[in-house]
């Protein structure tokens, strides 16, 4: 158990930087999933706490000391990899022993370690096998069992269930979690699934081209997302956006399709005309017969809900998640409640919050 | 292509590469460097004193009417030795690429001779061709053919092809079995859909796919055929009858070695090593293209 | 299969296995007749059944103006295990440090190496022997063995298996502390092991097969090995004892063929993988 401090770390390769800076702070035993889209640098940022990559600035502190300059074995953390590099010659029980071995404990230490942590994950009959007579599930156990029995400060996850079908994605993602509250490590863990993300993690952290977007409890992240990225990567479907201006002496938004909502929670700063990018997301989007009239072009039944996808009489796109027994045929009329609007800067994609 | 992940240090890896820089620079380096040097030298006729001549002996070799003879002969040799057991070995390969009952016992049986050295090939081969002693050279004469390939050069030629091509079929065949079997089955079965049969479907499907392997053969066999060979032939014919199977591998041995002619010898061993040079890069820059696909 | 018998198929590859066998057959059964009647040309296929001593005869006495079957044996077993092991120890050396590290002069390293490919020992021949006899490594065992043990062919190819190690893999390593030299005892040779077995059978059947370099720089007839050993029978054709040779022939094509054989799965994999 651990705390990890992160000063300004900041990585090139070559003249291209790809992590501008992350401060972060992790209280001991807490879980942090880091997500982003491919590219934004969030791999790049746990090979760098890994020590697997040597950071261009800033500082690494793990636990009072700063690991920065050290080798990956002299930092005590384990790493889960995406295809969980397992090592094909040795058995599951050596796979898991190695790096007991390296650290010199005794064949009688490592063997009651291994037998727990196996029992642990139930992998106590596969111990003998080689990793290629195991099923994908079973690969991904070893490979955690592996990080498990070290007792490492800082478990490291990088994207440790991409590989997996849908369905043991979903077994596994409940697991880990049990798995990581119950021994209480510090825990960084890489993914682009936005729904890991929520169900994991203790804190989000969004990075988008390299730069952390918004650092936040997952809850957080969704009802006050940071900008227009953050607002449309996290949720599903995406939310929507429409084009305005601020009006009524910052009191009100004057949407561009000729809908005027004022703000529930106080006026925004700036002139009036200031642009505006209002977010709603499809799930807030109210059916109302006085509203403006959807044309719709698609219709995704989820089971049961249904995802209408359609065009504002402007030709703006529009997605709204009714029940399954209000799904229209060729068009419903819509409206905005002012309470779940999401109001950014058209030109920053900031969030603006309410002044008072 | 290199590795994302890699280990720190700098003594530790160049300890590690030092044993094989040794022995190349001892042992191809600085002979290679030799011998371009000897090849602008000349000796006197005593052998007290050497003085530098330039392309003089490039000269001399290329106006040599023998040497000139031997290039001939060589390239007459590679194109017949190359062109037999790719031939031989790719009508194989299709048939061992069917499914038929016992495909990896007939596997078996025709990768084997991969094992045979050259100049034991070549053993063999005497006792099946020899005009007096060997099965079919006795059968030949018998039957009419004035066969004596110790007398006659033509015949003579033609067994140092025969033996030298036997050997290598069974490489090429390794070699275009696993490139046949690397085509994709579904992409033969699209051209099945497209109504595409028997040789038609190998000549516009299958072999283009196959080309790869076959260019890549082609350099090997090349190479083979010109150095490899120079066991089959001196234990079948040691360059003669005259010199009608001497390649340029047998002269530079026979001039250099058995003559001790250590200027032309140099020479002929550049002219061979600019040879090797050339038929290296056409592998590699086809490598290359390759490895870019 | 559809239960039919596909006779061209079968037709066609029985004629090449034999064009491959009837060589070798006519060989070993020949070897049990009479040199006599060899030499009036009556060489058959039919194998006289008393004749099998010949081959006990060749292991220990040879033939007329060569050594002793037995001892060229040794000699060729002991060259090209040398040859393959020596190959084999140095190349994953040095192909592991120019895949694995950066260090200064390593892409010169790496070219120079594989250089090399380019100077087979039949362009270097006279050279290379004045080199040998200033190393006076002529007629030694070290002579027959060292210079061909440094090829590029097999550094290659251990570059491109280390290439092709997963970088999660030795990753995974460093997590779990290992070292450089710890990972290429620990992970990268056995990870390796197929390539491994496979260029052993390469190599051996390379060194067993050697001719020219033998000939060159091993002029002593106890170093001599079993292919220098036939072609020297041969040469003296007015009283050769044909049954001698044709023993000796099969001698000298077992030990490489069975190696061939037995290892023949890893052996064509590594073949067709490496080599492209």
């Amino acid at each position: 158990m651990a705390t990890l401090l992160l000063e300004d770390l900041r990585k090139s390769f070559g003249s291209t930087p790809v992590l501008h800076g992350i401060d972060l702070a992790l209280a001991s035993g807490e879980m942090l999933v880091i997500v982003g889209a491919s590219g934004c640098g969030k791999s790049t940022l746990l090979r760098l706490v890994a020590g697997l990559e040597v950071p261009t600035a800033g500082r690494i502190v793990l636990d009072g000391r700063d690991v920065a300059g050290l080798d990956p074995a002299a930092r005590d953390i384990a790493m889960v990899f995406q295809n969980y590099a397992l090592y094909p010659h040795m058995t599951v029980f050596e796979n898991m022993a190695y790096g007991l071995r390296i650290r010199g404990l005794t064949r009688d230490a490592i063997r009651k370690r291994v037998g727990e942590v196996a029992e642990l994950l139930g992998l106590g009959g596969l111990l003998a096998r080689k990793p290629r007579q195991l099923s994908g599930g079973q690969r991904q156990r070893v490979a955690m069992g592996r990080a498990i029995v070290r007792e490492p400060k800082l478990f490291l996850f990088d994207e440790p269930l991409s590989n997996l079908d849908a369905k043991l994605r979903v077994t596994m993602r409940a697991e880990i979690r049990r798995l990581q509250r119950r021994m209480g490590v510090t825990s960084l863990y890489v993914t682009h699934d936005q729904v890991e993300a929520m169900t994991l993690g203790d804190r989000l952290l969004v990075l988008h081209l390299g730069r952390p977007v918004q650092f936040a409890t997952p809850m957080e992240v969704f009802e006050r997302p940071a900008d227009t990225y953050v607002a449309g990567f996290i949720g599903a479907p995406a939310m929507n956006f429409l084009a305005g201006r601020l009006g009524h002496g910052g009191s009100a938004v004057e949407l561009d399709i000729g809908v005027t909502i004022p703000f529930a929670d106080g006026r925004r700063p700036g002139p009036d005309g200031r642009k505006l990018t209002i977010g709603i997301r499809p799930e807030h989007v109210q059916p109302d017969p006085a509203g403006l009239a959807l044309q719709v072009d698609l219709l995704e039944p989820l089971g049961s809900e249904t995802v209408v996808i359609g065009r504002l009489p402007g030709g703006e796109m529009l997605s709204v998640k009714v029940a399954k027994a209000d799904a229209p045929t060729e068009a419903m009329q819509v409206s905005f409640p002012a309470a779940h609007i999401h109001v950014f800067d058209a030109e920053a994609g900031l969030r603006l919050d309410a002044t008072a | 292509m290199e590795r994302r992940t890699i280990f720190p240090g700098i003594a530790l890896p160049m300890l590690l590469v030092l044993p094989q820089l040794l022995l190349t620079v001892v042992f191809f380096l600085w002979p290679a460097g030799q011998a371009i040097w000897s090849s602008m030298t000349r000796a006197d006729p005593f052998g007290i004193r050497t003085q530098f001549v330039g392309l003089e002996n490039f000269a001399d070799l290329f106006s040599d009417p023998l040497y000139v003879d031997s290039i001939g002969r060589t390239v007459v040799f590679c194109a017949a030795v190359t062109a037999l057991s790719m031939g031989l070995a790719l009508l194989l390969a299709v048939y061992a690429d069917r499914e038929i009952r016992g495909r990896g016992f007939y596997r078996i049986l025709l990768i084997w001779p991969y094992a045979v050295a050259p100049a034991v090939s070549a053993v063999l081969w005497i006792l099946l061709l020899h005009p007096q002693i060997g099965l079919v050279g006795r059968w030949l004469n018998r039957a009419g053919v004035q066969w004596n390939y110790k007398l006659d050069g033509t015949q003579a030629m033609l067994v140092v092809i025969v033996a030298s091509a036997w050997k290598q079929v069974s490489y090429n065949f390794i070699f275009l079995l696993a490139g046949l079997q690397s085509i994709p089955r579904a992409v033969i079965e699209a051209a099945r859909m497209d109504g595409a049969k028997g040789w038609f479907r190998f000549r516009t499907v299958v072999l283009p796919l196959l080309m790869p392997t076959v260019f890549f053969l082609l350099v090997v066999n090349l190479v083979y055929s010109a150095f490899d060979t120079f066991g089959t032939i001196q234990a079948l014919t040691q360059g003669g009858p005259g010199k009608a199977t001497e390649t340029l591998v047998v002269k530079v041995y026979r001039d250099g070695v058995v003559n001790l002619d250590i200027g032309s010898s140099a020479a002929q061993s550049v002219v061979l090593m600019l040879g090797v040079i050339v038929l290296t890069v056409l592998q590699f820059r086809f490598l290359g293209r390759k490895v870019a696909e | 299969m559809n239960g039919r018998i596909d006779w061209p198929a079968h037709v066609m590859l029985g004629l090449g296995v034999l064009l491959f066998i009837l060589p070798i057959w006519l060989v070993l059964a020949g070897a049990t007749l009479d040199p006599a009647a060899i030499a009036r040309g009556e060489l058959s296929l039919v194998p006289r059944l008393d004749g099998w001593g010949v081959y006990a005869a060749v292991l220990a006495e040879g033939a007329p103006g060569a050594q002793p079957v037995g001892r060229m044996l040794l000699v060729s077993a002991g060259m090209a295990l040398a040859i393959a092991a020596g190959k084999i120890v140095i190349s994953i050396l040095s192909a592991y440090a120019v895949t694995f590290f950066r260090f200064p002069f390593r892409m010169t390293a790496f070219w120079t190496i594989f250089i090399t490919l380019m100077l087979p020992v039949e362009v270097r021949i006279m050279p290379t022997y004045s080199v040998m006899s200033d190393l006076s490594l002529i007629n030694t065992f070290p002579g027959l063995t060292v210079p061909l043990i440094a090829s590029a062919t097999a550094t290659l190819l251990f570059r491109q298996t280390f290439l092709a190690v997963p970088d999660e893999l030795v990753e995974a390593a460093r997590m779990d502390g290992a070292g450089p030299l710890r990972f290429l005892k620990d992970i990268l040779i056995p990870v390796s092991a197929a390539n491994l077995a496979a260029l052993f059978v390469i190599l051996f059947v390379y060194g067993w097969n050697q001719y020219l370099w033998p000939l060159l720089v091993a002029t002593n007839p106890r170093l001599d090995t079993i292919v220098i050993g036939i072609v020297k029978m041969i040469g003296t054709e007015t009283q050769t004892e044909w049954n001698r040779v044709m023993a000796t022939a099969v001698l000298a094509l077992l030990p490489p063929v069975a190696v061939v054989v037995l290892m023949q799965r890893w052996f064509v994999k590594g073949l067709t993988e490496g080599e492209k």
